[in-house]
């Protein structure tokens, strides 16, 4: 059979498949009353129009860069992790309690304090769902879901019957010290004498996302754990013939991914909120999955896909300010996303594999 | 512990096992056939919008639940699209299916209701009354079995009934029938199936509907018989509870009833007390609301009684050789 | 030629005595046309060989006429009248029954509820398993079909679950019945069965079409025979009328080499030594039941025996794939059959290569390029790492590149998927990969299954050049040509254990036919 060209396969079907989705979320748009055009320049402005946006959009991105990475790193293993939310609140505990507990003397040693333990934790979270898998076969797909409850629970525990500070009503920790404040993206770029804005939550943890991006592209296609996983990741089988171990690959592969995931708390606890507070995560576990899939699980894809999404989660705060269409929306077009680019991938995909096959055909 | 105390637990397990029962079956249907559906939250929730968003306009609550099922419908209709047709991956469709009701419930609440996602408040015909049977009132009186009758099993709403007949109805249907047995056997092996001249296709679509319908029924029933109107994300993770009761009953039908009303029982004993103190040991409200998880997990570990899957489940049809 | 031995031989039959007549039939999947142009007739109340090479387009024809997959361009025929078959359905409908090369059975139903899936006798269960347990008495009595009505798929023989399949056939009333490659899985007693049964069914005026590539199956039950080549129909002959010589010569397009040219072998030390070994599967059933065995270097020993017999586990324990109990000895050092150390990856430090019997799901990634499938199972290899975290890409290619043309693999693209070569450039690339480390112990199942004419020879080749640099061999084949011609020692494989060993100078196919039915070794061990 003619086959599409790589480029098609990694470009055109995925932009294809979002070109739908967001025809398809335009015709929501308009069903509710609004003006599709009037929405999309409001979110643009909103989210790209000043560095006060871009703040916004990059501290979005950057959370969606780790649980994007996570989600991507078990897909090459052949796994899906749908626990990055309960993967990023357990960071998100590690991160707290290694703030809260230790007397960081300067920011930067908080951070790599915070990103050991927010990336143990979150792996920790993985482990079991993970080794569930390996050794007992138990789907981690429903593992990983049950995990995401569970983290829940024991979170709402922990903050209301221990974190909590004496006093508090507030089911969160308490603010972390001073020492422990990341610097914003603003005091970074002003710094080297380009303008940004102060007030938004952007952070260092953006280039520690970014080095993320490089470093997993550097595991999945450098390094014989990346060949490991994605062998064992296409098949199982093989992979024993070849002497790759499956349970050691599996564990492997699911300790980085909710590593990666774990990791989002520098940005979201440390970063923005100075504290754990109740469901910190706010769903970015989930975006995690359209992002991987949109970007073809590859590093650099994901990092396209979280600007996307990023820029998707600003414009829609925009958009719920200044009209009547509410934040929901963002949901719908990230479902509508994840429904184009993962579950209906063939019905994009064939159409295009027949346009290729004929124009070989022609070409002959 | 009094028999009132007693019997208003498991009276609340009822009404909280309800839904899941029916999302649980809903779930069955679907898997057995071989279409994974971790979407079922999401059916539930577009349901329970629709019903009580139609309720509260036509004043009639039986209007509601075609609604709901017909909200149910539409998603199973893209779940079945994407897993079936065009041979997609079926969880990346259930999880798109629960953000897509997710996000269209409160979408379509705010534009119809400016209510921030809620439905209004539904009264009298708009939703559920509790139905009193034969001989309740006569019986009250009666000690022991006078209040297990009249709390228990007397006073429900209608579709608390329907819930509990699905329960040998769907055995009948599975086990008893052509359709039952044709539907098992595609998602053990689809093949089999279609070399005998049946579609699987068909079958599988069926099995879809059939899951598009009780999800439609378990929505309906949070929203018009539980509750009085839809609130935003009013499922709170019941369907993802219904797909643990599924592994936990091992896909079986009268195992669910089991396995969904021990699930029911934990969330109105949680509703009830914030802690159990058993002895000395105090355990958490959040453990209790954790149990179900814990549970289905230990279940799936295999352990204690190994759950297997439906074979082909999970796997679409490709024919071969 | 061909087509005039056709016009010449197959007697111009009367139409209404035909059961089927294909005419001008075409398939194609993508670029690749499995079947060109076919046109066949079968006499009703006969059986009619369909013999031909693995690829032929054998199955795809028969896959045609079922309903499985629709024809391109031509005519189907059934009792003489025309009858379009875009379904299984309408094919059950024409009285066409299929017994599959794998099973088409619901492994936890009972055998009952296999029959009647999809022919059920209105929508309740009950009234049709009543009349399907009394058909299935019927049928029993009449052809020696017994089988359980109640027992579980999953419980039964493989003989016993192809009776079913047989059995469900027959209860849709079919007037012609297709199997294919039937024996592939059988016993010799289960596959006399089988045969019996057959022509049970052929005395009473049932049409049966046998798709096979053993001539020895031919030329014992069937009454015609159209030989395949490449999607093509070469000759339709009267099996009376003809030889396996000349069925050979028509299937392969040339004198087929029996005999490959080598030297004699000159075995030195004991490479391998087995020891009562033994393999459970994942259920606890005994594949390998004590197996007793030695290679030494510069020979190679041929394991033959009917699929599914044991020959796998062998090569599935010794590669470091299952795990067994015995001992295995390398060189005179134990190996770890069941420890930490029992894994493809210590095995090839050992000095054990494996090209294994499954290339498409074990032997390579499909979706992996020709150069990281050549780093399988050899990732962590010294000479592929550029430092100590980064694999040598590079370095790799280049070395995929040699090997690619050292063993003419064409495309000689590196960079290509495994996937969008052919068979016999993928097992090319497998043995390359395999043989070019220069393994002290050479595991190679099935070489050449499923691999062009051209491909063999050149695989045949290298396994014996292989042999020639004194390196020790364990082959296993169902083929017992490949065997015949290029083992120094044969050992014959049944139900887990080795019957016996062989001279392949002193034997005939005769006498392996009897080991590999299970007959006791007579003749005393080698």
């Amino acid at each position: 059979m003619q086959k599409m060209p790589p480029w098609a396969d990694a470009l055109l079907v995925p932009l294809l498949s979002l070109l739908i989705a967001f025809a398809i979320s335009s015709v929501v748009i308009f069903a509710i009353g609004e003006n599709p055009v009037e929405a999309m320049k409001l979110m643009v402005t909103g989210a790209l129009g000043s560095s006060y946006g871009w703040g916004y959009t990059l501290y979005y991105a950057t959370n969606f860069m780790f649980t994007g990475l996570a989600v991507a790193v078990a897909f090459h293993a052949g796994l899906f992790n749908i626990g990055g939310e309960g993967q990023a609140s357990l960071g998100g505990l590690g991160v707290a309690l290694v703030c809260l507990m230790v007397p960081w003397p300067h920011w930067s040693l908080a951070l790599i304090g915070a990103v050991v333990c927010g990336a143990l934790f979150g792996a920790l979270w993985a482990a079991l769902p993970a080794w569930l898998q390996a050794k007992r076969g138990s789907h981690i797909v429903i593992t990983t879901i049950m995990f995401n409850f569970i983290a829940a629970s024991l979170l709402n525990y922990l903050l209301v019957n221990m974190l909590r500070p004496v006093g508090s009503m507030d089911p969160a920790t308490a603010r972390f010290p001073a020492e422990t404040n990341l610097p914003g993206l603003g005091e970074i770029l002003g710094a080297v004498g380009i303008p940004f804005s102060t007030s938004t939550p952007a952070n260092v943890s953006l280039f520690l996302a970014l080095a993320c991006c490089v470093l997993v592209w550097v595991l999945i296609w450098r390094t014989r754990l990346g060949y490991q996983i994605r062998a064992f990741g296409k098949s199982e089988k093989a992979a024993v013939y070849a002497g790759i171990r499956p349970v050691r690959i599996t564990m492997y592969a699911m300790l980085i991914s909710g590593g990666l995931a774990g990791m989002m708390a520098v940005n979201n606890v440390m970063g923005e909120a100075n504290r754990l507070v109740l469901n910190s995560v706010e769903g970015a576990g989930f975006i995690g999955i359209a992002v991987a899939l949109m970007g073809r699980s590859h590093p650099f894809g994901v990092f396209l896909a979280a600007i996307l999404f990023g820029f998707l989660y600003q414009g829609g705060a925009e958009l719920a300010l200044w009209t009547k269409i509410p934040r929901e929306l963002i949901t719908v077009i990230q479902a509508l996303v994840i429904l184009f680019t993962g579950a209906l991938d063939n019905m994009v995909r064939q159409p295009v594999e027949w346009l290729f096959a004929r124009a070989g055909r022609g070409a002959k | 512990m009094d028999l009132t105390t007693v019997l208003q637990i498991l009276d609340s397990t009822i009404r909280l096992g309800t839904p899941l029962l029916l999302a649980c079956l809903a779930g069955l249907f679907s898997e057995r056939a071989g279409i994974f559906d971790i979407g079922l939250e999401g059916k539930m929730l577009a349901a329970a919008f629709l019903s009580a968003a139609a309720a509260f306009v036509t004043g009639d609550v039986w209007l509601g639940v075609a609604a709901g099922i017909f909200a149910a419908l539409l998603m199973s209709a893209i779940h079945g699209l994407a897993s079936i047709t065009f041979r997609g991956n079926q969880l990346i469709s259930g999880v798109a299916i629960n953000f897509l009701a997710s996000g269209l419930t409160v979408l379509l609440g705010q534009y119809w209701f400016a209510l921030g996602g809620r439905t209004p408040s539904l009264t009298g015909d708009a939703r559920f009354a509790p139905i009193t049977l034969w001989g309740a009132e006569a019986l009250r009186e009666v000690p022991v079995i006078g209040p297990i009758y009249y709390e228990l099993i007397s006073g429900h709403t209608a579709l608390v009934y329907v819930a509990v007949a699905m329960v040998p109805l769907s055995a009948w249907l599975l086990y008893r029938t052509r359709f039952g047995l044709r539907l098992r056997a595609v998602g053990e092996n689809p093949a089999a199936v279609d070399t005998a001249g049946v579609s699987v296709v068909g079958i599988r679509f069926a099995a879809v509907a059939i899951c598009g319908v009780l999800t439609g029924l378990a929505g309906a029933y949070l929203a018009t018989g539980l509750s009085a109107g839809f609130v935003k994300e009013m499922t709170a993770g019941r369907g993802y509870i219904a797909l643990a009761a599924l592994i936990f009953a091992k896909w079986r039908p009268w195992y669910a009833l089991g396995a969904t009303m021990l699930f029911g029982f934990l969330e109105a004993i949680s509703n009830r007390y914030q802690n159990i103190d058993l002895g000395g040991i105090v355990i958490p409200v959040q453990f209790m609301q954790a149990l179900p998880y814990i549970l289905t997990v230990v279940i799936l570990a295999g352990f204690v009684g190994k759950a297997t899957p439906p074979r082909a489940g999970g796997e679409p049809y490709v024919k071969e050789r | 030629m061909a087509a005039e031995r056709q016009q010449g031989r197959q007697a111009a039959a009367a139409p209404d005595s035909l059961a089927i007549e294909l005419r001008g039939i075409s398939k194609s999947f993508g670029p690749v046309q499995a079947n060109k142009d076919i046109s066949i007739q079968v006499r009703r109340g006969s059986i009619h060989g369909i013999i031909g090479e693995n690829g032929a387009g054998k199955s795809t024809l028969m896959s045609i006429l079922y309903g499985f997959y629709r024809a391109d361009a031509g005519e189907i025929y059934i009792g003489g009248r025309l009858t379009p078959i875009p379904d299984s359905q309408s094919a059950i409908r024409a009285g066409i029954g299929m017994v599959f090369q794998h099973f088409k059975l619901v492994q936890n139903f009972t055998v009952l509820e296999n029959v009647i899936l999809g022919a059920e006798e209105g929508r309740l269960l009950r009234p049709s398993l009543a009349k399907a347990r009394k058909a299935l008495a019927d049928l029993a009595r009449e052809y020696e079909l017994e089988v359980d009505p109640d027992a579980r798929i999953e419980d039964l023989s493989v003989g016993h679950q192809q009776r079913v399949e047989i059995l469900k056939a027959l209860y849709r009333q079919a007037d012609i019945l297709i199997l294919d490659e039937p024996t592939g899985v059988l016993t010799p007693a289960e596959a006399d069965h089988l045969f019996r049964i057959l022509k049970g069914l052929r005395e009473q005026g049932k049409t049966i079409i046998l798709i096979t590539h053993k001539l020895r199956e031919i030329m014992e039950i069937t009454d015609t025979v159209s030989v395949m080549r490449r999607g093509q129909m070469t000759a339709t002959v009267q099996t009376a009328e003809t030889s396996p010589e000349e069925l050979a010569e028509l299937m392969v397009g040339r004198k087929v080499l029996l005999r490959v040219d080598k030297a004699p072998a000159i075995p030195g030390r004991t490479v391998l030594k087995v020891e009562n070994l033994r393999v459970r599967d994942e259920n606890g059933v005994e594949r390998l039941k004590g197996i007793d065995l030695t290679v030494r270097a510069g020979e190679i020993l041929g394991i033959a025996g009917v699929a599914g017999n044991g020959q796998s586990e062998l090569l599935e324990v010794l590669g470091g794939i299952a795990r067994g109990a015995g001992s295995v000895q390398l060189n005179g050092v134990e190996l770890d059959l069941s420890g930490k150390h029992s894994d493809g990856q210590s095995r090839r430090l050992q000095g054990i290569a494996h090209v294994p019997e499954d290339r498409q799901h074990l032997g390579m990634i499909m979706d992996f390029t020709a150069w990281e499938n050549v780093a399988f199972g050899y990732h962590n290899e010294p000479e592929y790492q550029k430092n100590a975290l980064l694999m040598d890409n590079e370095a790799l290619r280049e070395d995929t590149r040699r090997k690619m043309e050292r063993f003419d693999v064409r495309p000689p693209d590196c960079t290509l998927a495994a996937k969008n070569f052919s068979g016999g450039n993928q097992q090319k690339l497998i043995v390359a990969r395999e043989i070019e480390r220069n393994p002290d112990l050479l595991l190679i199942g099935q070489p050449t299954r499923g691999v062009d004419i051209g491909a063999i020879e050149f695989i045949h080749k290298q396994i014996l050049a292989l042999r020639d640099a004194g390196k020790a061999v364990l082959l296993v084949s169902v083929e017992l040509d490949e065997i015949m011609s290029l083992s120094d020692r044969i050992a014959v494989m049944f139900d887990g254990r080795i019957m016996g060993f062989r001279d392949p100078a002193t034997t005939d196919e005769r006498d392996l036919g009897l080991l590999m039915a299970g007959v006791d070794d007579v003749k005393g061990a080698a």
